[in-house]
């Protein structure tokens, strides 16, 4: 009975504004964790209904209040830096869909994000120069391409990008 | 209620064994133990084993002999070894068996360890976003604690420079060549701030403890070493754990922290009591930020104390005198116990070239891994 409540809640959450898993030849890692859309990338994950707590990605169950009444919740899409560090070697490929190559990858920024009111989200970073990365500093949801499939999209992940390098390279 | 003593120790050498599987290494350490105890496989009641990579150990009965002992399996991520050993300890305390055996082995792939997440979202875009490598938190947590508490660049590569140095001095470590400080900070950035000889590696290796009742202890060893308490601790609401998608805006101080105080309680003694201590690390910066965390100095202290060589053995508390995990590899199944025989070897004296001075009565280990687990355990002579 449990179960068909949790999953009845679930389904109930899932809202008319969902956006898109393509757009403008993109494609999402994962609908179930990033929309695409003309209002640019939206993370998806829940928020528990009993004491507010968001988790990412979505869950059926609360870790701060142990409840399990949980509905669909939109991620905030900016956020200030709090810890990070630079990916400097090739993940293992499988599971990695981007670049494994050595000779061939990029280095690539991590960090959490924190999203105020909701929770701090662990993501990848476009800036990869440690001497750029500063604690606190704002950044803002993107996607990022990891390679190419079958139909010709960009298989694309999120990640956040730094606010002040955008408005900079705007005003040059 | 009975005590706990361990009276026989095994390892197999850690590193790189071609040919030799993680079980094949176990049965050694097993073989060594019971050598070390002066008994046999016969003798032997009970058995806990772990191995993540390696295979169901109580499989390896097969190799040892078929005598029909209850041999029951633990997995428990990083804390696979001292979960064995919290399940022995308390099998013996609770009075249901005299004596038994804990086990641990592995034999990793070389690279990082990136965890398969179990994911409902139907595929595995956490590791395929090129996230979920347990070295990108580790660079992550130190990097935010160096600017919290003031920790340089300079004292990370103190750490590595000091494993490496102590592994030289242990012939069953994997790396046993001593490296500068220079070479460590200048080699390949991996995960920032951390350099690749600032990792510890996943690798091979196996160690096996015979534990009894403390009241027959003398039958087996002149050297009894007494498992004052073991605790294993799982982590609470907003704390900073590895391979977390996301994190809780508030904080908590995490599962070591938790292990720690319990243990300390339970042992009766506090962390001025304990005369060394084998404390994760993974990484250099997770020795220095365990120091903190399980109670033997405050919060940024670590920067003045490496610095002075406190931790040394020679020093005023030495900290992984075999080499540590980055001397030594990272057999997930064995290294909880690496750290408790290596205890063992120093609270009997028999450590050798790297033995602490003056006798220590009272040792520590201590255990950090995913998915946020810690173990702890105090030993006494």
């Amino acid at each position: 009975v449990l179960a068909l409540a949790a999953d009845g809640v679930i389904q109930g959450g899932i809202d008319s504004s969902r956006g898109q898993t393509h757009f403008m030849g993109q494609k999402s890692i994962s609908e179930q964790i990033l929309e695409l859309g003309t209002n640019g990338p939206r993370l998806i994950g829940s928020r528990c209904r009993n004491c507010g707590n968001h988790v990412f990605p979505a869950s059926t169950g609360c870790p701060r209040c142990a409840g399990f009444d949980m509905e669909r919740a939109t991620l905030g899409t900016e956020g200030e830096l709090w810890a990070w560090t630079v990916q400097g070697f090739p993940p293992k490929s499988p599971p990695y869909l981007g670049e494994s190559d050595p000779k061939k990858f990029q280095p690539y920024g991590v960090g959490y994000i924190t999203l105020p009111g909701q929770c701090k989200v662990e993501a990848r970073l476009t800036e990869a120069d440690s001497k750029r990365l500063r604690e606190g500093m704002r950044m803002r949801l993107t996607t990022v391409p990891l390679r190419r499939d079958a139909e010709g999209n960009d298989l694309v992940t999120f990640a956040f990008e730094p606010v002040e390098s955008r408005q900079q390279e705007v005003s040059r | 209620m009975s005590d706990v003593a361990i009276v026989g120790i095994g390892m197999h050498e850690f590193g790189r064994h071609e040919g030799v599987s993680g079980m094949e290494q176990g049965a050694i350490a097993v073989r060594r133990a019971l050598a070390d105890a002066g008994v046999k496989w016969q003798d032997i009641q009970f058995a806990f084993g772990g191995s993540r990579a390696s295979g169901d150990p109580d499989r390896m009965v097969s190799m040892l002999g078929l005598t029909g002992l209850q041999f029951i399996n633990v997995s428990n991520g990083c804390a696979t070894g001292g979960s064995a050993l919290f399940s022995a300890f308390n099998t013996i305390k609770s009075g249901a068996f005299d004596i038994g055996i804990a086990i641990g082995f592995d034999k990793h792939d070389r690279g990082a360890f990136t965890p398969r997440i179990e994911s409902s979202q139907g595929s595995d875009w956490y590791g395929g976003s090129g996230l979920a490598l347990t070295t990108q938190f580790f660079g992550m947590k130190i990097n935010h604690y160096m600017q919290q508490h003031g920790i340089s660049h300079r004292t990370l590569a103190r750490v590595a420079a000091k494993a490496f140095r102590n592994g030289s001095l242990n012939p069953m470590a994997w790396r046993r060549k001593p490296l500068s400080e220079d070479e460590i900070l200048q080699a390949q950035m991996l995960s920032y701030p951390l350099t690749q000889f600032m990792f510890c590696n996943p690798g091979e290796g196996a160690v096996a403890l015979v534990l009894c009742r403390a009241d027959q202890a003398h039958k087996y060893t002149k050297k009894p070493v007494f498992l004052l308490t073991s605790v294993v601790r799982s982590r609470r609401f907003g704390s900073f754990e590895v391979t977390a998608p996301h994190l809780a805006l508030e904080h908590n101080a995490g599962p070591t922290v938790d292990a720690s105080k319990a243990a300390f309680e339970l042992a009766g003694v506090g962390p001025k009591d304990i005369d060394l201590a084998q404390l994760q690390d993974t990484e250099s910066g997770a020795e220095i930020m365990h120091m903190a965390e399980n109670g033997f100095c405050e919060h940024g202290e670590q920067e003045k104390l490496l610095a002075e060589g406190a931790t040394e053995i020679g020093g005023r508390f030495p900290v992984n005198t075999d080499g540590g995990c980055l001397a030594n590899g990272e057999p997930i199944g064995a290294s909880g116990l690496r750290q408790v025989y290596e205890n063992v070897l120093q609270l009997r004296g028999d450590a050798g070239a790297r033995q602490v001075p003056n006798d220590p009565k009272l040792a520590y280990t201590h255990v950090y891994g995913a998915p946020g687990i810690s173990g702890v355990t105090i030993l006494s002579r």
